[in-house]
């Protein structure tokens, strides 16, 4: 069936911000399917409101919204585009849930839109766990009869979820319905916990609905991705075997591919099962996604769930065999059937086939518990990694080892060395699912645990148990050994160790172990993945590393440009990055050179094998990046190798990778360090005459005191020898202080204590910037929203600064320029600013592309990245002006006034986890950041800008109800005038006691509430977290008191905060940020939103217009 | 760890890789095969057209479920020699009985394990299919590389018989006896006989020499001619068989070896692979009704027939109803005569068994053959 023609223009829906369980993937997926209807002649418009994604980039759709992904905006999209069709199999859950209201609503029929990919019946077969199980019911026909699904009762109440609970017997399953990641679902032992989860899940429910479900903990647990197309076909594209038996979120857990551990009988059950179910939920085109439980004793088989869409393990899929799963799926969903599908990497062979692995795959979770206090790190149903990393080896073990070092974890890498734990205790560690957990079942080993023991403890398959105690039997061989010879050396590389790990075994140096290999000429081989076990040539050179004898990295005449990708997404370090090292890899590409991505993120553009020439899947150490750079020096030139675009993760391998002579180019790593070394940093702002805060190093707690009462409260206090805000605090007391350098972070000789001015009441500016040793280019200028204090990349934003005038902006620009020179960058550089007063103080200055990128390049449609990757090669500022990659006469600093007002806010993943006692984890923003994602708004004011940001990360403002305020002392008068606002506009306004006399007392009408510290009143009157917990507040502005440890004021606001999030109401914790909230309401309430593709703000900021 | 024995694969163009030894200690030799499926190692091993043939995993972990005592496709491993990257130290499968190394011991196979098996695979591709020897003894690979070239290839094998049963047997249909199958053992997998009792066949087994007489005594409703080893082109006997067969308006289906014999009866060539198609991830298009199937390969000749239209045979008219559409070869082929299927074939293997349950409709086609034929 050929492509149809009676539909011209597709609407797609991307998936918004990165949030836990809805990742990067989906750029990966919506990028893809957006390349491809493109490139079948479709119009396609895309909204996503979401700026760092490489699918928001104009070139890959016709029209491009950045707006919100609510059905409001995305009708007011469909009522301008009048779309023939829309796609949204391919944006996760919110693309889907968008879609199904859309439709519920009437609004696609109403404009004649067509669901294609799957349709609303069918997305409600395969959501609806009544329905699906209805569905898999009914395949009796199957040779084998009918499958089974877990027992379970559908509940729409409290009382009812107990009442299955009973009938099924403990420990029984929640699982809300239509909700992604697992959120709100989990193991409930006792009715206790079935209520507190029952509250939760029903809540999180968009239908108010949880299935409890009889237990399936400890089985064993598979996935199959499948492809139907419309004459019917399918294929299953992939099998993943889940090494965490059942219980662990699939997102959570270590998973394998293909499965190894069922025979041939097995596999062709579960392919039977999941053909049969895809057809009868009747998904007509593209992938899904079958999840299976196999109980390890009898083989018996549990279906658990599908997903009528694209989803996380899709993309895992396509990375793990070379089938690309959303382009071929966007391909069937405008008519193609598989077989008139092209297999790309074969050039020969159709699309209509089963991939098949001649290597194997292993994805390890990367978490992030020590973003957030107090929550419990037990693993479970509820998924809560915030990234992955994925390894290609020709065996476990080796795939296993790289995956673990992929993580840039110190702790990830199994330990084989060293000291011993307790055989119990390590036995009792691994019982329980949490974030090293492998490690500790190596452990378990070491200590003399068996196989039976550790399989009975953790439910873990022995076969993958086996597995680590061959690595354990390796790593006895390497340290028994007199010497290291060749045979034994090759052994432990086969089995995945690092130079580092058989460093440490042996108690030599990393690089002894390199030079030692190298001088054996145990060097790793490049395998191609290409779908078909090499039945077939493959014409895409898609790599992984292993030890095994024969290469197949081909000779290449152009000269080759390595770029470092960033690794696994965490918290600070995520797809904005990955947009960099893309956009370079582009404008390299279409410079002549050939580029060479190394990356092991799967989730991620940059490891599409379509993104660059060559794509390296291999972790980001330095032995491996040096083993891909002599692959690829032995066959052509090596221009050039790109570390500074993949944030901090290629960063810190600069100088090992320079001191091997490796030709980095930009920035070189001694400026990088210059930046970093505050002290040589604070010569080049002396020098240029620059202030900065004032600091110093405490090494006890008498020094400190010392310190903090020459620079003065508050300060910002953190350990030395951490990076990114972890363990920051803003103290404003002696006491805090002495509690802080006594027990927080003991200060001594080894172990400083870095003391800083804090600048209350202070304006943060963003800088990112373009230098080529001659010119600079001001790509933008970001005003915080948020307060001084709170971290850049969880702090709302505005460009171009709205209350900054032409002397500061000209004071910044002077200063960029000097500390650009001062350092000697070559590429982009990242300035923090903070204007208090009327000084504006250098913060920190990070030679490198930054987080923001993205935003800036979207918001001014100059694209910083691809600029800074052709200055690295050479190019000169004054060159890229006049090729129209960078405005020709002006730059960030002053922005035509067509420029739309851009907006950016971060998304928190507090909703994900919880304490040990089953409450929210605090809310409040600071120095450490813990966003997982951001949106834009944009619009031509202010306002509607930042309304737009906050409906995009939290859903719509309200435009009337009942706000609840409670400000600190030192922001009171600040609060009046956006508090008299909302008054105005009708808002009912619940204080408490301080905080309503204040507004009285300026003529603002406050009910007082009670705080929870004063319990229920004597008439039963309640307290503000009832309040918020019944949903009787829509708006909630709780700025937090000074003084991170105190008393109740402080347990007050953690309080209401986390209510806040129970109840999902929206909860403002700023002065700046109430300011903006008001203006974007005001805006909302007088005029309509419109939506405006980047394409014509594109064209509204041309020269000339 | 016990110690490990090494051994060596070397290849007739002299490529050598040197290995551990699993199974059996000692020397074999055979046609270099690369099969690409990622389960299933104990129905390839036992499935007898591998007879003569040195397999080659190209998944990278084998053994993993171990062996046991009811996949088999035969009553024993066929395959002349194993080689693989890496062995699974030990079995893990709740149906398990034994290791696969244990089995191979038993059964006196030779395997090799901790080789290059994608360079080796790369190398047959490019090369196309060639002899191979597997020793323990002699590690020397010029040594080896004699012995390899001294032995036979693989065009013109006649091995039909050293893997059909001797004696005849029946499978009783399942339920309701509906037909009398007569099939031929040529190297016949346990699978087949199974699925075509479950569709109320009554299946009677015979020997690869069975003759015409033997056959219609039985007085068949359908006559099947199973896979099996060896080069079709010297099957003239099985051939001539048929021809009778068909001259006798017996409805006929043949698998794999049994579609080759039915493709020569029906006047066509067969020709020999350049590296053949060994795998559980083809597809096969129905050119009937341009559905896609994912089936389970392993034949290294091909019929060699026009993909269009219809030609006219003493028979009938025949004509391609299925190909693999990754290289276009025939993978099935039809036999109409008064516009009624009166014959077919496939080259893959509906029976899957490991593979696959995409194609099972075809014994569904075979019932119904059967049952029209009468009416």
């Amino acid at each position: 069936m050929p492509k149809r023609t009676d539909i011209s223009s597709i609407l797609v829906i991307g998936s918004g911000p990165i949030v836990i369980g809805q990742a990067c993937e989906f750029d990966y997926s919506g990028t893809q399917a957006c390349r491809v209807l493109r490139e079948e002649g479709y119009r396609v418009i895309l909204v996503n409101s979401n700026p760092a994604t490489i699918m928001t980039d104009p070139q890959f759709a016709d029209a491009t919204y950045v707006e919100p992904i609510t059905a409001e905006i995305v009708e007011k999209i469909i009522v301008k585009e009048r779309p023939d069709a829309l796609l949204a199999t391919m944006g996760g859950q919110t693309a889907l849930n968008t879609a199904v209201t859309l439709a519920q609503s009437g609004v696609l029929d109403k404009y004649g839109v067509e669901l294609i990919g799957a349709n609303i019946d069918a997305i409600e077969r395969g959501e609806d766990r009544e329905k699906f199980k209805e569905v898999v019911a009914s395949l009796g026909d199957l040779p084998g009869g009918a499958p089974e699904v877990a027992r379970s009762f559908t509940c729409h109440t409290i009382d009812e979820v107990v009442e299955a609970a009973t009938k099924l017997s403990y420990p029984v399953v929640l699982r809300p319905s239509f909700t992604m990641g697992g959120k709100g679902s989990g193991f409930a032992h006792d009715e206790k916990e079935v209520r507190l989860m029952a509250e939760i899940g029903l809540d999180a429910s968009p239908t108010t609905e949880v299935l409890v479900e009889e237990s399936i903990l400890g089985w064993k647990e598979f996935e199959l991705e499948v492809m139907r197309d419309r004459k019917d076909n399918v294929v299953v594209v992939c099998s993943i075997e889940n090494l965490d038996p059942m219980g662990v979120h699939t997102g959570d857990s270590i998973t394998v591919a293909p499965a190894l551990t069922l025979t041939d009988r097995e596999y062709q059950r579960l392919r039977d099962i999941g053909i049969a179910v895809i057809r009868a939920v009747g998904v007509d085109t593209g992938g899904c996604n079958i999840q299976f439980a196999v109980n390890p004793d009898n083989g018996r088989i549990i279906v658990i769930e599908m997903n009528p869409r694209v989803s996380r393990s899709s993309a895992l899929a396509s990375k793990a065999t070379g089938f690309p799963i959303a382009k071929i799926a966007a391909k069937v969903a405008v008519g193609y059937s598989l077989d008139e599908i092209p297999n790309d990497i074969t050039g020969e062979t159709p699309a209509s086939f089963e991939p098949t692995l001649d290597y194997v795959v292993v994805k390890v979770p990367r978490f992030a518990f020590e973003k957030f206090s107090g929550a419990e790190d037990t693993l479970t149903t509820h998924m809560k990694s915030v990234g992955e990393a994925m390894a290609i080896g020709r065996n476990f073990t080796e795939a296993l080892g790289k995956a673990l070092r992929s993580l840039e974890d110190s702790r990830a890498p199994l330990r084989l060395s060293g000291p011993l734990m307790q055989k119990q205790e390590a036995l009792t560690s691994a019982a329980r699912p949490h974030d090293g957990r492998l490690q500790d079942v190596v452990q378990a080993f070491r200590a003399g645990a068996t196989v039976e023991q550790v399989r009975e403890a953790t439910g873990i398959d022995p076969w993958f148990l086996d597995q680590l105690v061959i690595i354990l039997d390796v790593a006895h061989e390497l340290a028994e050994a007199s010497d290291l010879d060749e045979t034994l050396l090759r052994k432990a590389k086969r089995h995945g160790l690092s130079d580092g790990q058989i460093a440490e075994i042996r108690g030599v140096n990393e690089h002894d172990i390199r030079d030692l290999r190298w001088n054996l000429n145990v060097r790793p081989v490049y395998k191609t993945v290409d779908t078909c076990a090499a039945e077939f040539a493959a014409l895409t050179p898609y790599h992984y590393s292993t030890y095994d004898e024969e290469t197949e990295v081909r000779p290449r005449t152009k000269p080759a440009v390595l770029i470092l990708g960033s690794g696994p997404n965490r918290i600070g370090q995520g797809i904005e990055f990955d947009y960099s090292c893309v956009h370079a890899s582009m404008a390299l590409s279409s410079a002549g050179y050939e580029t060479v991505m190394i990356n092991c993120n799967p989730e991620t553009v940059s490891t599409d094998y379509d993104t660059s020439d060559r794509l390296y899947f291999e972790p980001l150490t330095e032995e491996d990046v040096l083993e891909v750079y002599a692959a690829e020096a032995a066959v052509g030139e090596v221009a050039g190798v790109i570390v500074q675009l993949g944030g901090q993760t290629p960063l810190k391998l600069a100088q090992g990778l320079e001191a091997a002579h490796l030709p980095l180019v930009g920035t070189s790593p001694q400026a990088i360090d210059l930046a970093e070394d505050r002290g040589e940093f604070g010569e080049v702002l002396a020098q240029a005459g620059l202030p900065a805060p004032r600091y110093d190093m405490a090494t006890s707690s008498a020094d400190a005191l010392d310190i903090a009462s020459k620079i003065g409260y508050p300060v910002l206090v953190r350990p030395s020898y951490v990076l990114g805000g972890r363990g920051m605090e803003i103290v404003y007391d002696n006491s805090t202080l002495t509690t802080y350098v006594t027990t927080v972070t003991v200060a001594s000789e080894t172990n400083p204590v870095m003391i800083d001015k804090f600048l209350d009441d202070a304006t943060e500016i963003d800088v990112d910037a373009l230098y080529d040793g001659t010119d600079l280019y001001i790509g933008g200028i970001m005003e915080h929203i948020e307060e001084a204090g709170v971290h850049s990349g969880d702090s709302a934003c505005v460009l171009p600064p709205i209350t900054l005038g032409s002397e500061v902006i000209e004071r910044i620009r002077t200063s960029t320029l000097a500390i650009a020179d001062g350092v000697g960058v070559r590429g982009l550089l990242n300035i923090q600013y903070a204007l208090a007063g009327n000084t504006l103080y250098v913060l920190e200055a990070n030679p490198r592309a930054s987080r923001t990128v993205p935003f800036v390049s979207k918001a001014t449609n100059v694209q910083l990245a691809k600029a800074a990757a052709l200055i690295m090669m050479g190019s000169t500022i004054q060159e890229l002006r006049k090729q129209g990659i960078l405005w020709a006469d002006h730059d960030g600093s002053y922005p035509p006034d067509t420029t739309p007002v851009a907006v950016k806010e971060a998304v928190m993943p507090f909703n994900r986890f919880h304490t040990s006692e089953g409450q929210s984890v605090d809310t409040l923003l600071g120095p450490e950041m813990r966003s997982t994602g951001e949106v834009m708004g944009l619009d031509s004011s202010f306002g509607i800008a930042f309304a737009k940001s906050q409906t995009a990360s939290y859903g719509s403002l309200p435009t009337s109800g009942r706000v609840f305020v409670s400000i600190a002392n030192s922001d009171k008068r600040h609060a009046i005038l956006p508090m008299q606002m909302l008054a105005d506009m009708g808002f009912e306004i619940l204080a408490t006691t301080g905080t309503s006399e204040v507004l009285r007392r300026n003529g603002i009408d406050a009910r007082t509430v009670r705080k929870r510290s004063e319990g229920l009143g004597p008439q039963g009157e309640k307290t503000v977290v009832d309040l918020v917990l019944n949903h009787e507040v829509d708006l909630i502005i709780n700025t937090p008191y000074s003084g991170a440890s105190s008393g109740s004021t402080r347990r007050d606001g953690y309080g209401i905060r986390s209510a806040a999030i129970m109840a999902d109401i929206p909860c403002v914790t700023t002065i700046q940020g109430l300011i903006a909230v008001v203006q974007g309401m005001s805006a909302a309430r007088k005029g309509t939103i419109t939506v405006r593709p980047l394409q014509q703000w594109a064209e509204a900021m041309r020269p000339g217009k | 760890m016990a110690p490990s024995i090494p051994a060596l694969l070397v290849l007739e163009d002299g490529r050598h890789f040197f290995g551990e030894s699993f199974g059996a200690t000692g020397e074999t030799f055979g046609e270099a095969v690369f099969s690409t499926g990622m389960s299933g190692y104990q129905e390839t091993l036992t499935d007898p057209s591998y007879c003569r043939q040195v397999v080659i995993a190209t998944a990278p972990h084998i053994g993993n479920t171990g062996w046991n005592d009811e996949d088999d496709e035969s009553t024993r491993i066929w395959v002349a020699g194993y080689v693989v990257r890496d062995l699974s130290p030990r079995p893990s499968s709740w149906r398990a009985n034994r290791s696969l190394t244990d089995e191979m011991e038993t059964q006196g196979i030779v395997g090799i394990q901790g080789i290059d098996t994608r360079a080796l695979t790369r190398h047959l591709r490019e090369c196309g299919a060639m002899r191979v020897g597997i020793s323990t003894h002699d590690l020397d690979p010029g040594s080896l590389v004699k012995k390899v070239r001294d032995t036979p290839v693989m065009a013109g094998a006649d091995l039909a018989c050293e893997v059909g049963v001797d004696q005849p047997y029946v499978i009783k249909a399942e339920g309701e006896k509906k037909f009398t199958v007569v099939a031929l053992d040529l190297g016949i997998k346990s699978m087949t006989p199974h699925l075509m009792s479950q569709r109320g066949m009554e299946v009677h087994v015979l020997p690869p020499t069975a003759i015409l007489e033997d056959i219609m005594a039985l007085k068949p409703d359908g006559v099947f001619f199973s896979n099996g080893p060896g080069d079709p082109a010297t099957a003239d006997r099985q051939m001539e068989l048929l021809k009778t067969l068909l001259a006798d308006h017996v409805p006929y289906f043949g698998i794999c070896f049994g579609s080759q014999i039915f493709g020569r009866a029906l006047g066509f060539k067969t020709y020999k692979l350049k590296y053949g198609h060994r795998g559980i991830n083809q597809p096969v298009k129905d050119l009937g009704t341009g559905i896609v199937e994912i089936t389970a390969h392993n034949h290294g000749f091909a019929v060699d027939a026009p993909l269009d239209g219809e030609v006219e045979t003493p028979y009938g008219q025949a004509s391609v109803s299925h190909i693999c559409l990754n290289d276009q070869v025939v993978e099935g082929l039809e036999l109409h005569r008064d516009g009624q299927l009166v014959g077919f074939s496939v080259q893959y293997h509906p029976e899957a068994a490991a593979g696959p349950h995409d194609a099972g409709y075809l014994f569904d086609r075979f019932a119904s053959m059967m049952e029209s034929s009468r009416a």
